[in-house]
């Protein structure tokens, strides 16, 4: 069952992550982008991991995705502009392509293929948030300071009177 | 966990209850809204079919299904079929998680009133109602429409505007509760509700839930003075109903949720009366409360919607940015120390 459900939602979401990169329609793509990250969060499920799943769909599939189709749709991109790349650049992409598939595959070979068992809290909102504030603290806190600068450099640049 | 064949047939029963419950929901709300909006308005209302116009909802249903059903030929056709079935998928899926009775027990087992009672189950309800944006953007923008677009564009800033008072709103409950699960929140408000112990809270998610489902007075994204109709411009015929049945859908699922958070769920709203009714009857007494509960909450949608003008789009932002969401964190710290300190009520829970 776990596998069957497996196979289906991996399915659907690597098709759907070929859909964003290949479609010329920009809203189109988003809405694939939409699906993709829902299935990202049923395989989060099968892991055990609903609070995870639930954030995911919360943050990335309803809040961010929203914003991104805004944008787009605000915009209003019709079709992609078609990409003139000279042959020098394609030489070159397909090369940055092919060294960034290799890296990925060094890292992903020397894993070890077993199921590894997991606590049964695992994936909780308890376990995650006691993580959180205990051993991750710092590096939390770190981000969520990273991310107002970030939001507040944003905010000067695009407004150059306050 | 094993799944036998009576749990299996009661989830069945139950999905089969909370479904068919839900989608009569639009059509009583439809008669409803006309009654009440005529009797704000000084008016008659419908009462030529059937006894005070009941039967209207029928003839209405009936003249939609009729009706052509026309697919512009300058619209994006695979989104824009798809668009009315999403809305209300999304309107659907949040009312799985919200407990509408305590148990029942029958053949000697034990059914929780609820569909799935899951460990994360606010963030379930959350996650689908944000889902519920994207039959909205689907149809502002593959309705090719400028003003179905402008619909689409209003409704997406609105919605992530609100979504944040809200789901902050949530987070103080959580303080309180202690737990993510529907039930338990509903169980601990035995005593006393939470909308006596958090009133800020029970206000800002009330307001967002106003915002969430389009309901004047933030309904802009179908302002029908600017924008025609909104998103739903380009629709006739049943794929219009399902948008109004999403609307209303929509309603009722924020209606439950609040009830659920704040109005204590199935609980009685007489206090001490519990403790007289056992068993079944309490069940089927917890069932017509949690319904009256979220009539009466559906009835308050209708009735500030023929009360209060729509909002300017400032205004909706201002109220949305620099109103809701700094008061909700304030609402946070207030009751996150008030848990902190332990005072009876809201640290005693634990």
């Amino acid at each position: 069952m776990e596998v069957l459900v497996f196979m289906v939602v991996a399915t659907v979401a690597v098709v759907s992550a070929m859909v964003v990169l290949l479609h010329k329609n920009p809203v189109i793509g988003a809405l694939f982008l939409v699906t993709n990250l829902v299935c990202i969060a049923v395989l989060y499920l099968l892991l055990d991991a609903q609070f995870l799943a639930a954030i995911q769909v919360i943050v990335y599939a309803g809040a961010i995705m929203v914003l991104i189709l805004f944008v787009i749709m605000l915009l209003s991109l019709k079709r992609e502009e078609g990409i003139h790349a000279g042959s020098a650049q394609r030489f070159f992409g397909a090369l940055a392509a092919t060294g960034f598939v290799a890296l990925i595959v060094r890292g992903i070979l020397p894993i070890s293929w077993r199921v590894a068992s997991v606590r049964s809290d695992f994936g909780t909102a308890e376990f995650i948030g006691r993580r959180l504030f205990s051993q991750y603290f710092y590096p939390f806190e770190m981000i969520s300071l990273v991310l107002l600068v970030a939001m507040a450099g944003a905010v000067v640049l695009a407004k150059k009177k306050l | 966990m094993r799944i036998d064949l009576f749990s299996f047939l009661a989830t069945l029963v139950k999905i089969a209850a909370v479904m068919g419950g839900l989608l009569s929901v639009p059509a009583a709300m439809n008669w409803v809204e006309r009654r009440v909006s005529a009797w704000i308005q000084d008016r008659v209302g419908p009462n030529r079919v059937g006894p005070f116009g009941l039967f209207q909802p029928l003839a209405d249903a009936l003249k939609f299904f009729m009706k052509e059903d026309i697919v512009p030929g300058h619209v994006h056709k695979a989104v824009y079929i798809l668009a009315p079935a999403a809305a209300v998928t999304a309107a659907l899926t949040a009312f799985s998680v919200i407990p509408f009775g305590p148990t029942l027990t029958l053949f000697g087992r034990e059914i929780a009133l609820v569909i799935a009672d899951v460990n994360v189950g606010v963030l379930l309800t959350l996650a689908a109602t944000s889902m519920g944006v994207y039959g909205i953007v689907m149809a502002g923008w593959s309705s090719n429409n400028k003003f179905s677009l402008m619909g689409g564009l209003r409704s997406s800033a609105q919605l992530i505007s609100y979504e944040l008072a809200m789901g902050l709103a949530v987070i103080s409950v959580l303080a309180m509760s202690d737990t993510l699960r529907l039930t338990l929140i509903v169980e601990q408000q035995g005593r006393l509700w939470n909308v006596f112990l958090n009133p800020i809270g029970a206000l800002i998610f009330m307001i967002g839930s106003f915002a969430e489902t389009n309901r004047a007075p933030f309904d802009l994204p179908e302002a029908e003075s600017e924008l025609v109709a909104g998103y739903h411009t380009e629709y006739s015929s049943m794929k219009f109903t399902m948008f109004f049945m999403a609307e209303y859908v929509n309603m009722a699922t924020s209606a439950a949720l609040f009830t659920t958070l704040f109005l204590g769920g199935w609980h009685l709203p007489i206090p001490g009366i519990e403790g007289h009714l056992s068993g079944n009857l309490l069940a089927v007494a917890g069932i017509l409360s949690f319904c009256l509960k979220v009539a009466a909450y559906m009835f308050f949608f209708v009735w500030v919607r023929w009360t209060l003008p729509r909002f300017r789009y400032d205004q909706l932002m201002n109220l949305g940015w620099k109103v809701l969401i700094p008061l909700a964190f304030a609402n946070i710290f207030l009751i996150g120390g008030l848990v902190a300190l332990g005072v009876p009520g809201w640290g005693g829970q634990g």
